[in-house]
């Protein structure tokens, strides 16, 4: 399958990337690594009539210490997640759930940027930069914003992005010192998440996410107060789909995903409380 | 779109349509089929090649997206004369049934010893996931990447 035919622009910078968004509008979709937007391209599924490959810009694939902050360039990629030294020390769950997306080839290309920025709830990144409380800077004709993770995801393959703007960095709050656990129940190890977990604790401290509860990346905060206010794992795990919305596929009926939900929030708070 | 792209060694020019898949440029343009399309959905691994000495799916990577790349094809691995040493463990090991998956197998092999040069088995059925052989072969397979990682030593 090749996809259908599309004009190409390779973008030197950010600013050049938005001028020419501005300029195709609904027609051109950003190209990164394309192991999101190429296989639903070759599906028909997407038929942008413009790539606006933003692949090459210069300064937009880093990780580096920013005061409490861990800052992460869009063009990152899991690869590079995976084997960062700042990562293993500040947000080692972020580091291991890179490990889990896809397969090491799609992992030699694909993006963080373009992971949140695609927003599929099956995802597993959105899901752990949202329990870690990352915030998306994005930027537009007019500059950047910040956006917390919060309120980015709006609905299936949505975000609180303008069609001109360009997801540019990922900022996470260190969570030095934190135990983690990342949970994964999929059929066959290259595969999206039935259901995913991502949790991390200290103290009183604590994020939980959910993959592929609803349409979008969940946060399951009635588990985290619960935690917060002592309640022990098992407890705590009885409310993991009291936020998701999930829907049933062939691999699972939407009650089978809420089973799934308590079970595996309730390994993963095992496993961060040691 | 005109690209250049350095293929085993030797720089190949061409004008290609922005939608050419590079599995596509290595295979029709440049005439090299060892590279195979299985899935053509990302999934198989068949057209796996080095992209600046990196495993990819080049089923899922724009030939335009390679342009002024380095790609190493099976073909630019080993010679029949001088098998590559995993090429040699795949033979040692019968790490091949009817032999589809093969080249894509062996290129992520070698990806996955240039970032763990003496991996697991764990490690190795890991780093292979994103291969599948339709022979259920994987058993012999694991043995020879294993035992080039030995050899390695």
């Amino acid at each position: 399958m090749i996809p259908a035919a599309f004009d190409y622009y390779r973008a030197e910078s950010a600013e050049e990337a938005i001028a020419l968004v501005g300029q195709y509008g609904d027609e051109a979709k950003f190209l990164a690594g394309g192991h999101s937007l190429l296989p639903l391209m070759k599906l028909r599924l997407a038929q942008p009539g413009v790539l606006i490959d933003v692949g090459r810009i210069p300064d937009l694939a880093y990780i580096r210490e920013d005061g409490e902050h861990i800052a992460i360039g869009a063009l990152t990629r899991h690869r590079d997640l995976e084997t960062s030294d700042v990562l293993a020390e500040h947000l080692p769950l972020l580091a291991h759930t890179a490990l889990y997306v896809g397969d090491s080839q799609v992992r030699h290309r694909g993006t963080i940027g373009g992971s949140i920025a695609h927003s599929d709830p099956a995802s597993d990144l959105p899901a752990t930069t949202l329990a870690l409380g990352a915030s998306y800077v994005v930027q537009g004709p007019n500059g950047r914003r910040e956006i917390g993770a919060t309120d980015f995801f709006h609905g299936f393959l949505e975000t609180a992005m303008e069609p001109d703007e360009l997801l540019v960095e990922i900022r996470v709050p260190s969570r030095r010192g934190a135990t983690w656990s990342f949970q994964k129940m999929r059929r066959r190890a290259q595969d999206w998440a039935i259901v995913g977990v991502s949790a991390w604790q200290n103290g009183t401290d604590n994020g939980v996410a959910l993959v592929n509860m609803g349409s979008t990346p969940i946060l399951a905060s009635s588990v985290s107060s619960a935690l917060a206010g002592g309640a022990s794992p098992a407890e705590a795990a009885e409310f993991a789909a009291a936020e998701a919305d999930p829907q049933g596929d062939l691999n699972a009926s939407p009650e089978f995903r809420v089973h799934l939900a308590k079970v595996l929030v309730r390994r993963a708070l095992e496993e961060c409380a040691g | 779109m005109k690209i250049t792209v350095t293929v085993n060694g030797e720089a190949r020019s061409a004008d290609v349509e922005p939608r050419t898949l590079l599995v596509n440029f290595v295979r029709d343009e440049l005439g090299l089929h060892g590279t195979n399309i299985g899935c053509d959905t990302s999934s198989c691994g068949a057209c796996t090649l080095h992209l600046n000495g990196e495993a990819v799916k080049s089923c899922t990577v724009l030939a335009v997206q390679a342009d002024g790349a380095q790609v190493t094809t099976i073909e630019g691995l080993g010679s029949e004369d001088a098998l590559h040493p995993m090429q040699q463990a795949f033979v040692d090991c019968h790490g091949l049934q009817c032999g589809f998956c093969t080249p894509g197998m062996v290129m992520a092999a070698t990806s996955l010893l240039d970032e763990i040069p003496n991996p697991t088995e764990d490690q190795v059925r890991s780093g292979l996931k994103g291969n599948l052989c339709r022979c259920t072969g994987y058993h012999n397979i694991v043995a020879a990447v294993l035992n080039c990682a030995g050899s390695n030593k």
